[in-house]
């Protein structure tokens, strides 16, 4: 009885750890393009952010939530073409560049969502075909009965909304992309050393902006699942820091595609937990407060950022405008 | 993109008279500045011709201009007797132009299959275009010594086999035209021979070569033609059986140059500096000083040669003060504090060590700052810069600034300009001027003529020579061996941390000091 228990217990963890993974997922491979094309993406925030809000909107007006999300995609684009035109055509300073963003999403989607709905910056519920739903893959119902596989396929895998796993199908995607191809080797070239793209005759400019507006759709995808599909609307800084997260996740998988889909894992199964388990419970000598669970993200990001997981040796043009040299 | 090179290769080889390269009339300007003055140039099909000129006359920018990273202001491009556009880097490549750039162009953490294919790939996917290169190189390396692991990570290779790299991404993309700048600063003299070797066999296969250096020797070994360039002018262009290194320094400079360095016997006095067992362990755990042991005695120059990054820069950063390290070092006789409160610039240069630092525009000046500001660095102290303990005498050092651009000829000699409006002679001068005239017992010399053209490299031997006949010790660093041969009274070589062996340089030659700056022979001082 006790272990068909904790059982259940896991198969909700792991199902919640899921759900919660997808936004991490999605802007840490936003991250990972943008990044690894030279140009640091400080502003996955403020893209998801204005996605969730436009996904919500146009999701609300239309009672489509795939134009929603399109809608959502094109918001987050035009955002990342700013970023791409301040940090890559006028060569300014990548990071205040995605801060000014970040802000610019965070004012914006209050005033929008004021000015069009007068919900203190809520945008209406959403339902029926205004959101995403839960999908059961075939065969759910009745693998069910194998013991321990069974209830992992049906209950932790079956049962997502589609994005769930669009959001897992991009990680073998981009792994892909990035080592198999052509783009993904001059991707990762110009994030390494511009000077060895430009003189093979490459457009350096053209291939940054390619991977920033890749970031732009991705972080796009993040913010329509935020609003449309985890929620069922959007709230005023829905995204709450998980861009910053993200940023996290893809310095401790040192900008690569599995390693993220690990670091994204783990940060979603601490939220997971601090979700379900507000007071853990320590052999009834103490009790963790809900505060301390709730924090342990944020507290694992501080501490990779410090540098004490290992040495991440980011991508070697990260951060620099490309000029010629003489 | 790769098919249109194929073809654009066939339609240049029918012709087979033309000049391989023919440039009219190229004029190119950087604002007021005017780098390439109505430049002609023929190189035929089949040979290495080589371009010289002191820094800044303009042959990179012209090399730039071939290569498409420049367009020109006015004049012709003829690839093969074809008038041909060149607009970008692509259209050079198609037009079967190769360049080995000074500073390479590669992927450090790519592999060697993948930085050749960067932007030469067959179709979206890269396994059939890895597996084209691997068979072609396998090929090149047989027909022209050309071996390199083709798995290898870039950062793992050496120098001279980085290069090797380049010349093979322009051979994979049928390069018939190979521009190579400065190809031999960074390796050793055996890696240069080997160089050359390949150099020579793509010539027998009727590949055009243009070398550009501003190593009289090599363009005396190895060209068949060679044109000079001064202030953004072609003044001539000879063949090299015509001319001697000589005649070329004063096409270079416009003067006649003393190429040898004049000087009298060493007399050797007391023991200035003496090093023993010193080792640096850098912040990776690798140990980059492996017990070293040194001494330099008052009136002589001992110069340390071996290819960069074997230990001298951190040798230097030791003694001036900026590196921890363990074993001793004593000056005159006292002991230097390696790792505590005592080790650092300021305490280095009151125990009368100067030093001119081997990078100049990274830890010798700052550019965006004024020579006067410039001439304070290290010794904002003084009493004679300063009015009070408050207030610095601006008025003072801007006078002292003139005085000594004066005496060491630092043109122009104007102490309001930034450091970063000289030329490459100047601001080195401006650094000695700073160190040299503080009248040191010790002198740490780095890379005193790197980047430094013809007529100030005399200039600034000349005036090492004149300190070390006052009585001064001086460390000279150096990875021109020519340098190292002509100046030093002693050389000792360093290679992988440990000093390979200390020989005279009347009694050793290029060949032995680069087998030991190689690792080969003896080892003596450990």
């Amino acid at each position: 009885m006790e272990n068909s228990h904790s059982f259940v217990l896991l198969l909700v963890t792991l199902n919640q750890t899921i759900n919660v993974s997808v936004v991490l997922i999605f802007a840490g491979l936003a991250g990972l393009f943008s990044e690894r094309s030279g140009i640091f993406d400080i502003g996955l925030e403020g893209k998801m952010l204005i996605s969730a809000f436009f996904a919500a909107s146009v999701s609300y007006q239309t009672g489509n939530v795939w134009v929603g999300m399109l809608g959502g995609i094109a918001a987050s684009m035009v955002f990342a073409l700013i970023h791409g035109l301040t940090s890559i055509t006028f060569r300014g300073n990548q990071l205040i560049s995605g801060v000014a963003i970040n802000f610019l999403a965070s004012g914006l989607t209050v005033v929008l969502g004021n000015a069009w709905y007068r919900q203190g910056g809520q945008t209406p519920q959403l339902s029926g075909a205004a959101r995403f739903h839960e999908i059961t893959l075939p065969f759910a119902d009745t693998l069910r009965g194998i013991p321990l596989l069974g209830p992992l396929y049906s209950d932790v895998i079956s049962g997502h909304t589609p994005l769930v796993y669009v959001a897992f199908l991009m990680v073998p995607l981009s792994w892909w992309v990035l080592y198999r191809t052509r783009f993904g080797l001059r991707l990762r070239a110009v994030g390494e050393n511009p000077a060895s793209v430009d003189t093979a005759g490459i457009s350096v400019i053209r291939l940054r902006f390619t991977a920033v507006l890749i970031a732009g759709v991705l972080c796009g995808m993040a913010g329509a699942y935020l609003s449309t599909s985890q929620g069922a609307a959007f709230g005023k800084e829905m995204t709450a820091g998980r861009g910053y997260i993200a940023l996290a996740a893809l310095i401790f998988a040192k900008w690569r595609p599995w390693y993220l889909l690990m670091a994204t894992l783990l940060f979603g199964l601490l939220e997971a937990i601090s979700n379900l388990f507000p007071n853990i419970d320590v052999f009834g000598i103490f009790t963790i407060p809900v505060q301390f669970t709730q924090a342990l993200p944020y507290i694992l990001t501080v501490v990779i950022l410090a540098g004490f997981v290992g040495k991440a040796v980011p991508p070697r043009a990260g951060g620099e405008p490309y000029v010629k040299e003489r | 993109m790769c098919s249109v090179a194929t073809k654009g290769r066939q339609e240049t080889a029918a012709p087979s008279t033309a000049p391989a390269i023919e440039l009219r009339g190229i004029s190119k300007a950087f604002g007021p500045v005017q780098a390439n003055k109505d430049i002609s140039l023929s190189v035929a099909r089949g040979a290495i011709h080589g371009i010289v000129g002191e820094n800044g006359a303009g042959k990179s920018t012209l090399m730039s201009i071939l290569y498409g990273f420049y367009k020109a202001d006015a004049g012709e491009i003829f690839i093969g007797g074809k008038l041909t556009p060149i607009h970008g880097s692509q259209d050079a490549i198609n037009a079967g132009i190769g360049m080995v750039h000074q500073h390479f162009k590669l992927v450090e953490n790519f592999t060697v299959l993948e930085n050749v294919i960067l932007g030469a790939e067959d179709g979206q996917m890269l396994r059939p275009s890895l597996a084209k290169a691997r068979k072609l190189l396998a090929e090149l390396s047989d027909e022209y010594e050309l071996s390199v692991d083709p798995d290898a990570m870039i950062e793992n290779l050496s120098v001279g086999h980085q290069q090797r790299v380049e010349i093979l991404k322009a051979l994979y993309r049928q390069a018939d035209i190979l521009i190579l700048d400065e190809p031999t600063g960074v390796l050793t003299p055996a890696e240069a021979d080997h160089l050359f070797r390949i150099l020579n066999g793509l010539k027998a296969q009727g590949k055009t070569i243009i070398l550009i250096t501003h190593k009289l020797r090599e363009i005396m070994e190895i060209t068949d033609t060679v044109s000079v360039m001064r202030r953004g002018e072609m003044t001539a262009t000879v063949q090299t059986k015509d001319t001697s290194p000589e005649n070329l320094a004063e096409l270079m400079v416009g003067r006649k140059v003393l190429l040898e360095v004049e000087k009298k016997p060493a007399t050797p006095g007391a023991c200035v500096l003496e090093i023993e067992n010193l080792r640096v362990v850098d912040e990776k755990g690798v140990e980059r000083l492996k017990g070293i042991s040194l001494a330099v005695q008052a009136g002589e120059i001992l110069g340390i040669a071996g290819v960069s990054g074997n230990g001298q820069s951190e040798l230097m950063e030791v003694l001036g003060g900026y590196q921890t390290a363990t074993g001793t070092v004593r000056l005159n006789g006292r002991e230097l504090d390696l790792t505590g409160r005592h080790s650092d610039g300021q305490s280095r240069r009151n125990s009368g060590i100067a030093h001119v630092p081997e990078d100049r525009h990274r830890e010798g000046l700052i550019l965006e700052f004024s020579a006067w500001e410039n001439m304070a660095f290290g010794y904002h102290n003084d009493p004679k810069y300063n009015k009070n303990a408050l207030l610095m005498d601006n008025a003072a050092l801007r006078e002292d600034t003139r005085q000594k651009m004066d005496r060491f000829d630092v043109r122009p000699p104007i102490p309001r300009l930034q450091a970063k409006n000289f030329s490459g002679g100047n601001q080195q001068k401006l650094v000695l001027a700073r160190e040299i005239e503080r009248n040191p017992d010790l002198l740490l010399v780095g890379q005193p003529t790197r980047g430094v053209d013809i007529g100030a490299i005399e200039f600034i031997h000349k005036r090492i020579i004149q300190l070390r006949d006052e009585g001064k010790a001086i460390l000279l660093v150096s990875v021109e061996l020519e340098e190292i041969l002509s100046l030093s009274d002693r050389i000792a070589v360093m290679f992988d941390g440990r000093i390979m062996g200390e020989r005279m340089p009347e009694d050793t030659d290029e060949k032995e000091l680069g087998l030991l700056m190689a690792g080969m022979g003896t080892r003596e001082a450990n």
